[in-house]
């Protein structure tokens, strides 16, 4: 088995100038925050983040946000709860593309499902609507919303097994497990890491298969 | 009774009934639980992952995993679940959500209403209000009946970025009832505190007064 427990430090080596990030979480609940950190060290620049929402301040993207040039491109459904996220879009320090949230799912969905793109209604006549394609199925109009993919998925595990293997508690799955999918490489922040065989198959909500490399939350270095 | 947001919520806890699924949203809507019967049995919707939801937690009984879509620590009742953010809102898109409470910066006679950006000054994002009203099967607007300065929210054509197309069944205030029909707003209740005119006054569409007009909890 490929063994794929690493350090804060050998994350820091997967980070690059210029690319895309997909960040789990919702709020500050199911998000990577020792990864983003190890971002923030890392000291890379220029990356366009997707993800939910720009938590509040102190936490989750704050972190990424706060810091001149880490940032160059936001992709959310939810910015209210950050101050520092408006005020920087504004100022036009930083763009930020907002999706709504069901459509924003869908489309890291498609895009690790192997698909071309959802048909929604949601958005239909809103400003969401420019620059999208309108397709009519049996008389009835949807937005065609495309898939969306990533570098690379930072995400959280409740309990993680050393195959990868992830297992969600509470509110922490949101778009974990979606991400997983969406993305060229996958890292899991491990809340709880066990061997494997200990988190029961039913209860694995998203596969190892998915998981290029662990790294424990109570990692420091 | 005399906090314009309590009468608003307690109101808005009228129109929900015995098994229906329900999502409130963030803010004065999320007041509405506070009101529902223990008699009706109600499973509240979080879009950040749970049917099921119970009420917000007191200091020191937080489940750190445990939040609700406004960033809020909550409970949950028995039987309830949690899901990813896909499945949530393919509940919510496909119509398996019976009503969803929101609050509206504008809104216009046909519906039409706007909540999620003031341009170059408040932009929190639609988080999943355009979802929310798009898939649920019931569409309330809890909001006071003007803004804070005293400009009209009710008005004849939005003027902020649209949130929805015509997309709400009913409009509840402190001072009023109005339901959104293709004809256009009918006055259905009103504070008894209150006047017609004084309700049109603030209202800047003309208002359709309804033949079985009554006085807000009259009942």
């Amino acid at each position: 088995m490929k063994e794929k427990l690493i350090t804060k430090k050998e994350l820091k080596k997967l980070f690059h100038d210029n690319m895309t990030m997909m960040i789990g979480g919702f709020a500050s609940v199911g998000t990577p925050e020792v990864l983003i950190d190890a971002i923030v060290e890392s000291g890379v620049k220029g990356l366009t983040v997707i993800s939910n929402d720009s938590t509040h301040p102190e936490q989750g993207l704050w972190k990424l946000i706060s810091k001149e040039g880490v940032v160059a491109k936001l992709i959310a459904s939810h910015i209210g709860m950050n101050p520092l996220t408006g005020t920087k879009m504004n100022e036009g320090t930083l763009p930020v593309e907002l999706i709504p949230q069901g459509s924003l799912a869908e489309k890291i969905r498609a895009g690790g499902a192997g698909l071309g793109g959802i048909l929604t209604q949601t958005g239909l006549g809103t400003e969401v609507e420019e620059e999208k394609e309108r397709i009519t199925v049996d008389g009835v109009e949807f937005l065609l919303e495309k898939p969306l993919r990533a570098d690379i998925a930072l995400i959280r595990g409740s309990i993680v097994d050393k195959k990868g293997n992830i297992m969600y508690k509470g509110t922490t799955q949101n778009f974990n497990p979606l991400m997983a999918m969406a993305a060229d490489l996958v890292i899991v922040e491990a809340e709880d890491l066990v061997e494997v065989g200990a988190i029961e198959p039913e209860n694995v909500r998203t596969p190892g298969i998915l998981v290029n490399y662990i790294v424990r939350s109570e990692c420091h270095e | 009774m005399n906090n314009e947001k309590e009468i608003i919520a307690r109101r808005v806890a009228m129109e929900i009934e015995d098994g229906n699924v329900v999502n409130l949203g963030i803010g004065l809507p999320e007041m509405v639980a506070n009101y529902i019967p223990d008699t009706i049995d109600v499973e509240f919707q979080a879009e950040n992952g749970i049917l099921g939801m119970g009420g917000t937690c007191k200091a020191g009984e937080e489940n750190k995993d445990v939040i609700n879509a406004g960033f809020k620590y909550v409970q949950v009742k028995k039987g309830a679940m949690f899901f990813d953010s896909a499945t949530s809102f393919a509940i919510i898109r496909g119509g398996h959500v019976d009503v969803t409470v929101l609050g509206v910066l504008e809104i216009d006679e046909t519906g039409t209403f706007a909540s999620h950006k003031i341009p170059g000054k408040k932009v929190p994002g639609m988080g999943g209000a355009m979802d929310l009203v798009m898939g649920a099967k019931k569409v309330i607007v809890a909001t006071t009946h003007t803004k804070k300065d005293g400009g009209k929210k009710i008005i004849k054509k939005v003027s902020l970025p649209i949130t929805a197309v015509s997309k709400v069944d009913l409009i509840i205030t402190e001072l009023a009832v109005i339901r959104v029909t293709e004809q256009g707003l009918v006055l259905e209740e009103i504070n008894e505190n209150t006047t017609i005119e004084k309700v049109q006054e603030r209202t800047e569409p003309k208002l359709i007064i309804s033949k079985n007009l009554k006085v807000m909890f009259s009942e």
